[in-house]
């Protein structure tokens, strides 16, 4: 259906408008207003007289395509009952500045090289910032000696059930299930030497020295620290944050320093139950499927421990705790503006701290290794 | 006054027969009546708590009435089917307290959203409506670059009504449009309502507290009181003897607004 028809010739030209012209129509109209020839000169009359419901869009569309198509050399003039709105709409195009359109060029070579340095530049401040944020923790730490006060046991109390006591049911149970897969296949292997009796120092050896607390991180790393930076990112969005600081309050010492402390706390203990959980999965298994009985099973467990197994896993959990809960609070502070921002600093948060704490583990591996530890 | 007399006899827009709200025990409307008639600016006023926003919700179909019904048009909006209820929705345009703008998206792109959703047109012909509805409301082209996170209280308020206007809406609820602005740019709010009123023939519906807003703007005013609703135009409310709506329209707010005096001035 044709809304819109140009008769005439020369200086005198008259469009008639008719059918549907309203909003829903707008496709249709935008296809046709293109079909209006250029260069006309001379005056145009609208007939408005068979148009029906017109809508402000379209209008609006037809006037600036009209006084794009003439320019100065063409009066237009309106009849047949035009739209209430027609005049407000003339108005405002009188007053509209023609906002030009920026033009884009390909990036040039300049453009490039200015992206990395500014990358670089980011880099850097960021890498400042998060030393800064490292450091204001720290003197809120030290504070906490001269002021108990600053040590909030409420909040330190409440994060440490959530991250901590919460925990334990999905702590325990990935521990036991991991043990057992790990118990089971390497039994498989082992069985052919008639070696069966090692499955338990594999057991024993990986999960102490390095699964337990390894997992028990992970796993607080989707829990906790995806939930604290969501929690500070919301209050930052909702101004909280700020309102803390006004009232003279440190957002560091209420929000961050709280749940650094009980993550340090509790991943060294959710990483005990792990480990006795892992231990415990392998002792189950090397009884039903290796017909190990339990006393064997503990005693060589005892043997293939050397003092230092335990505590060269437990001794990386303080420092997975920090990294994860100083990356999830400073994904959190760092939320600005947007639900979009929260959403992307969160998933951040997550794949960052999981990504250190692999990174830190293969450090800790290196450093055991050539301590002997 | 005379225009508002004649409109009261006009097929109600909105049309709210025996709506009652509760929370658990607590009863907010017991049995609301309310109409609202095509091309008058309705204020809706009550104290705190008095469910203004309850009752705006209910109308809008985003909460459903423990008791009554909720007409627009003449149709049921609790009994509407999808496709009907699709296109009711498009028939109105509403703002929110807090302007609701989404933060992710520029001024122009939030005011496109809708546009983009039910009317695929081309970017250009997207970015020309955006620039209509921009200047619809007074604000400028590069305001329409920027994020909700940018603009100042009054612009949000601007923003969120040139969304709502987007999709051309007949009807207009407002959430408390002038809430945290300055007077001047109250006033200009008030204007800029007034003239798109008369120009696009826009029916609202407005939830203020406002008392300037209220003289300066509404035919017909409902105050929500003991769960029910008076309504009246502004002269017939001064001189209602309803101790909330004595205390509301006499207190010294009101009279520092130059609330009854220059009400009777102007409307009487």
């Amino acid at each position: 259906m044709t809304v819109l028809e140009l008769e005439g010739e020369g200086d005198d030209w008259r469009l008639h408008l008719g059918g549907d012209w309203s909003l829903a129509a707008l496709t249709q109209i935008e296809a046709q207003l293109k079909h209006i020839p250029g260069g006309l000169h001379g005056t145009l009359v609208c007939d408005w007289s068979r148009a029906e419901h017109p809508g402000i869009g379209p209008v609006w569309a037809l006037l600036l395509h009209l006084t794009g198509l003439g320019a100065s050399r063409l009066g237009i003039s309106h009849t047949g009952d035009p739209p209430h709105f027609l005049e407000l709409l003339q108005k405002l195009q009188s007053g509209e500045h023609a906002a030009p359109a920026p033009i884009h060029d390909g990036p040039s070579l300049e453009e490039s090289v200015g992206k990395v340095g500014r990358w670089a530049v980011l880099q850097g401040s960021e890498a400042r910032a998060v030393i800064g944020f490292f450091g204001r923790i720290v003197t809120v730490f030290r504070e906490m000696f001269s002021r108990p006060r600053a040590l909030r046991p409420s909040s330190l109390a409440r994060h440490l059930y959530e991250t901590g006591v919460t925990a334990i049911p999905i702590v325990s149970l990935i521990a036991f299930l991991i043990s057992v897969i790990v118990a089971y296949l390497g039994a498989q292997q082992l069985s052919r030497f008639g070696a069966d009796i090692f499955v338990v120092d594999l057991v024993t050896i990986s999960v102490l020295r390095e699964m337990g607390v390894l997992l028990t991180a992970i796993i607080v790393a989707g829990r906790s620290g995806s939930a604290f930076a969501a929690e500070i990112g919301v209050m930052q969005l909702n101004e909280e944050t700020d309102a803390l600081r006004a009232m003279g309050m440190n957002p560091i010492e209420l929000l961050v320093v709280p749940r650094v402390l009980a993550l340090v706390i509790a991943l060294p203990l959710l990483t005990v139950v792990a480990d006795a959980m892992g231990l415990a999965g392998g002792g189950l298994l090397s009884l039903l499927n290796l017909h190990i009985p339990l006393p064997q099973y503990i005693s060589r467990l005892r043997e293939s421990l050397s003092p230092t197994t335990f505590w060269s896993g437990l001794i990386k959990a303080p420092v997975f705790a920090l990294l994860i809960a100083m990356v999830g609070t400073y994904r959190g502070m760092q939320v600005r503006d947007s639900a979009r921002e929260l959403g992307r600093l969160t998933t951040v948060a997550v794949v960052q701290s999981i990504f250190l704490v692999i990174l830190a583990d293969a450090l800790f591996a290196i450093l055991f290794v050539q301590i002997d530890f | 006054m005379a225009a508002s007399i004649a409109a009261t006899a006009a097929v109600p827009v909105i049309r709210v027969r025996g709506l009652v709200s509760r929370f658990g025990a607590q009863v907010v409307h017991n049995g609301l009546d309310m109409d609202v008639v095509p091309n008058e600016i309705f204020g809706i006023v009550g104290g705190s708590g008095t469910g203004k926003t309850v009752l705006l919700r209910t109308i809008l179909g985003l909460r459903s009435p423990d008791a009554g019904t909720v007409e627009m048009y003449g149709q049921d909006v609790q009994r509407l089917a999808a496709v009907d209820r699709s296109s009711l929705v498009r028939s109105y345009g509403v703002t929110f307290q807090n302007g609701a703008l989404i933060s992710s998206l520029t001024v122009a792109q939030n005011i496109q959203l809708p546009l983009r959703e039910y009317y695929p047109a081309s970017e250009s012909t997207l970015e020309e409506l955006a620039d209509l509805n921009l200047a619809l409301v007074g604000l400028a082209h590069d305001d329409g670059k920027k994020f909700p996170s940018q603009l100042s209280g009054g612009m949000v308020k601007r923003a969120a009504l040139a969304r709502a206007l987007a999709l051309e809406p007949k009807l207009l609820f407002l959430d408390e449009p002038t809430a945290g602005l300055d007077p001047i740019s109250a006033a200009a709010f008030d204007e800029l309502l007034l003239y798109l009123h008369s120009q696009l023939r826009l029916t609202v519906v407005m939830i203020t507290h406002d008392l300037d807003t209220l003289f300066l703007t509404c035919s017909r005013v409902g105050v929500i009181v003991d769960g029910h609703m008076i309504t009246d135009t502004l002269d017939g409310l001064l001189q209602n003897q309803t101790p909330w709506i004595r205390d509301y329209f006499h207190g010294a707010r009101a009279r520092a607004a130059g609330g009854p005096a220059a009400a009777k001035d102007t409307h009487g």
